[in-house]
């Protein structure tokens, strides 16, 4: 930084070469919409074709596309990249710190980004097509029968996981070296805890998803045999390191959307976070659990008695720290002075629905029951409530919550209220329905389905284009609120927010905290 | 803390933070990889029975009991070969060595190279079925238009726990021409 305050550059350069935690927070959060929005209309594609019975729309290779680019954009896109914006944005704030750490590593990290995933679009457009194998692009499908896209896809693969390491060592070395005076572990925001525990995920498992990438591309262009049966290797294996990656993956999605949540009840109920300490205890529990239940993804492949009884088990335990979380946000809200905003209407809509998501997952852990749920509808229904239903909806929570702040300006309250009971209803006669479908029989990643599931699947088509066009209302929200929202002066934009974020101006300068606050 | 880089904490903990990706990587190919297939091998999971010769241990011939061991022989996805067992079940008993031959045909014009994967069920027998002989240890080579007979030899176990009746032996065997050119394979 030089010796002068300066603003922002102007024009391009500005955010191409931009080392400012609050620019590169903002092209996070407008390039992980985007996927959001790309994601969800390959979305809306799967269930228009789904709309009926038969095949009407697209061809079914093209319907595998579909599947595998909408999981791969909102997971590795949309979800993982939003959380980080919001970290960059709001970890200095919430630390006293002037910026992130490595400044300009975050400008890497970022903008490695989009072309990566401009890549992994264009696929579409090669000959054979997209990456077709799912979101989990299981060997052999993925290395014996993938077309020659799939290199491609191999290479996205290890320059975001390269981006998200970046990330997290940012993060990490920000938070364990530039907290200000005063601001011990145990005083930091929940929101800056969860990040710094998914950041230790991150570093741990993203190295674990690029090895198994690269045991593919040796697969299939180098002569190796890791996951061909014929050459002595063994597709399974694939699967215990996909999942051992996977597992701790979806903690990653979540545990910062339980930081957000960790915020916003406690303002609108007026009341500090109930059992702050316990959250810590329980996120990180929740960290170490989710490196040892990876097999719980593949109870059917032969595991032997004891293994399905381990995983089962172990798997079980993660209810009590996410209990623990859960009754906490409960007793944070009883006897609160409630108000309900649009973030806290999306914060009580997450709590309800992930709940259901976790209830839903734990009927999926127990053994003997998923071999009738797996791969079925039912495990569509249950990681939506807990993909969407908890990482989208805190997500935009914490957008409705903090946009004020960093723009100084207000959101229209009453489209953020529409925005949520569209969004709330939306995604409910969408997924609902799943659940059981799921449970009589329909298998997921199928264009073509049998006809008694006919009329729940027309409701959940219906249910997704509602859920879908409602995010337009939120895309307006925002740049109508940016453009020419209610100013808004105060610092604590609600009344509220407690936190170091809410002590600075509001807009938020662009500089912050270039002098230390001292937390007592 | 134990190492220090540098006399700035924020690169003391990157590095760190480097050095724990650079391990995880690693972790993958020289841990998960070796240890899945002792782990498969040391647990009998998976129905992988040992890829070593069987070494025959002086045991008794248990004629009170009888075991049925089915053959069953698949091809992979577009192999071309004709592939079968010349007798679909044996009756034997715990202890002894017998002996059988799989059929092979190559009906294609040029030669190929395939390699046989056992996989034996239930799972947990498979560390009672020994094999002295196998086809699978090797790959096998067969000119085009020709035919082969494939020794297997194998004793079961005495030990085999008294509620195991019938043993499935499965090969699939794969078409690993393209492949016959680069290193040895793991005999399985």
């Amino acid at each position: 930084m030089g010796d002068h305050h300066h603003g922002p550059a102007k024009g391009l350069s500005r955010w191409l070469f931009t080392t400012n935690h609050k620019d590169i927070g903002t092209m996070y959060l407008w390039f992980s919409f985007s996927m959001f929005l790309l994601g969800g209309f390959f979305a809306m594609v799967i269930r228009a074709e789904l709309f009926q019975p038969g095949m009407q729309l697209v061809e079914p290779a093209f319907f595998n596309q579909m599947t595998t680019l909408h999981g791969l954009i909102m997971v590795f896109g949309a979800i993982m990249p939003s959380f980080v914006g919001l970290a960059n944005w709001l970890i200095p704030m919430m630390i006293g710190a002037p910026d992130m750490a490595l400044p300009r590593l975050n400008n890497w990290s970022f903008w490695i980004l989009p072309p990566t995933f401009l890549l992994l679009a264009s696929t579409l457009f090669m000959e054979g097509g997209a990456p077709q194998a799912g979101w989990t692009f299981y060997a052999p499908l993925s290395t014996t029968y993938a077309g020659p896209s799939v290199t491609y896809f191999i290479f996205c693969i290890h320059v975001l996981g390269l981006s998200s390491i970046m990330g997290s060592i940012n993060i990490i070395a920000t938070v364990m070296n530039m907290r200000a005076p005063g601001m011990t572990y145990m005083k930091m925001p929940l929101f800056v805890w969860t990040w710094l525990i998914t950041a230790f995920l991150l570093v741990a498992v993203m190295p674990v998803l690029a090895g198994l990438v690269t045991m593919m591309l040796m697969d299939v262009h180098f002569g190796t045999s890791f996951f061909s049966a014929a050459g002595g290797g063994d597709p399974v294996l694939f699967q215990h390191i996909f999942w051992f990656f996977g597992h701790p993956e979806v903690y990653i999605i979540i545990l910062p959307a339980f930081g957000v949540i960790s915020q916003i009840i406690p303002a609108f109920s007026r009341k500090p976070l109930f059992g702050y300490d316990s959250m810590v205890y329980a996120t990180a529990s929740i960290a170490f659990l989710s490196f040892i239940v990876w097999a719980h993804h593949m109870y059917t492949v032969g595991m032997p008695l004891a293994g399905e009884l381990f995983f089962m088990y172990a798997t079980m335990l993660i209810a009590v720290p996410t209990g623990v979380k859960v009754f906490n946000w409960v007793s944070t809200m009883w006897r609160g002075s409630l108000s309900f905003e649009t973030p806290m209407l999306f914060s009580i809509g997450f709590l309800i629905l992930f709940t259901i998501g976790g209830f839903t997952g734990l009927m999926l852990s127990i053994a003997p029951a998923d071999f009738q749920y797996h791969d079925s509808y039912f495990v569509v229904a249950h990681f939506h409530y807990v993909m969407v239903a908890g990482a989208v909806f805190s997500m935009t929570a914490a957008i409705y919550f903090w946009l004020p702040k960093w723009c100084g300006r207000m959101y229209n309250e009453t489209m953020g209220k529409t925005h949520f009971w569209i969004s709330f209803i939306g995604f409910n006669i969408a997924f609902f329905p799943q659940h059981f479908v799921g449970l009589a029989g329909m298998p997921r990643r199928v264009p073509d389905y049998a006809l008694q599931f006919a009329d729940f699947n027309m409701m959940s088509s219906i249910g997704a284009f509602i859920y879908g066009a409602s995010q337009i209302l939120f895309l307006y929200n925002v740049i109508a609120t940016i453009r020419s929202g209610e100013p808004v002066s105060d610092e604590k934009v609600w009344d509220g927010a407690e936190g170091l974020e809410w002590t600075i101006p509001t807009p938020a300068p662009y500089h912050t905290f270039e002098t230390p606050p001292l937390v007592k | 803390m134990l190492i220090k880089v540098s006399d700035n904490p924020i690169v003391n903990t990157s590095a760190k933070l480097v050095a724990v990706a650079i391990i995880m990587f690693a972790f993958v190919f020289v841990v998960m990889v070796p240890l899945y297939d002792v782990l498969c091998e040391a647990l009998g999971i998976n129905g992988k029975p040992s890829g070593q010769v069987y070494t025959a241990v002086q045991a008794k011939v248990d004629e009170s009991r009888t075991v049925s061991v089915q053959f069953i022989a698949t091809n992979n996805d577009g192999m071309p070969w004709e592939f079968a067992p010349t007798a679909t079940i044996m009756k034997v008993h715990p202890g002894a060595v017998n002996g059988t031959v799989f059929f092979a045909r190559n009906p294609m014009p040029d030669a190929m190279v395939a390699q046989a994967i056992p996989s034996v069920s239930p799972a947990r027998a498979a560390q009672y079925l020994h094999k002295t002989e196998c086809f699978c240890f090797n790959r096998q080579p067969l000119d085009g238009g020709m035919s082969a007979e494939l020794p297997l030899q194998f004793i079961v176990d005495q030990d085999i726990p008294s509620d195991i009746g019938t043993i499935t032996l499965s090969y699939t065997i794969f078409d690993v021409t393209d492949m016959a050119g680069s290193a040895a394979i793991a005999a399985r």
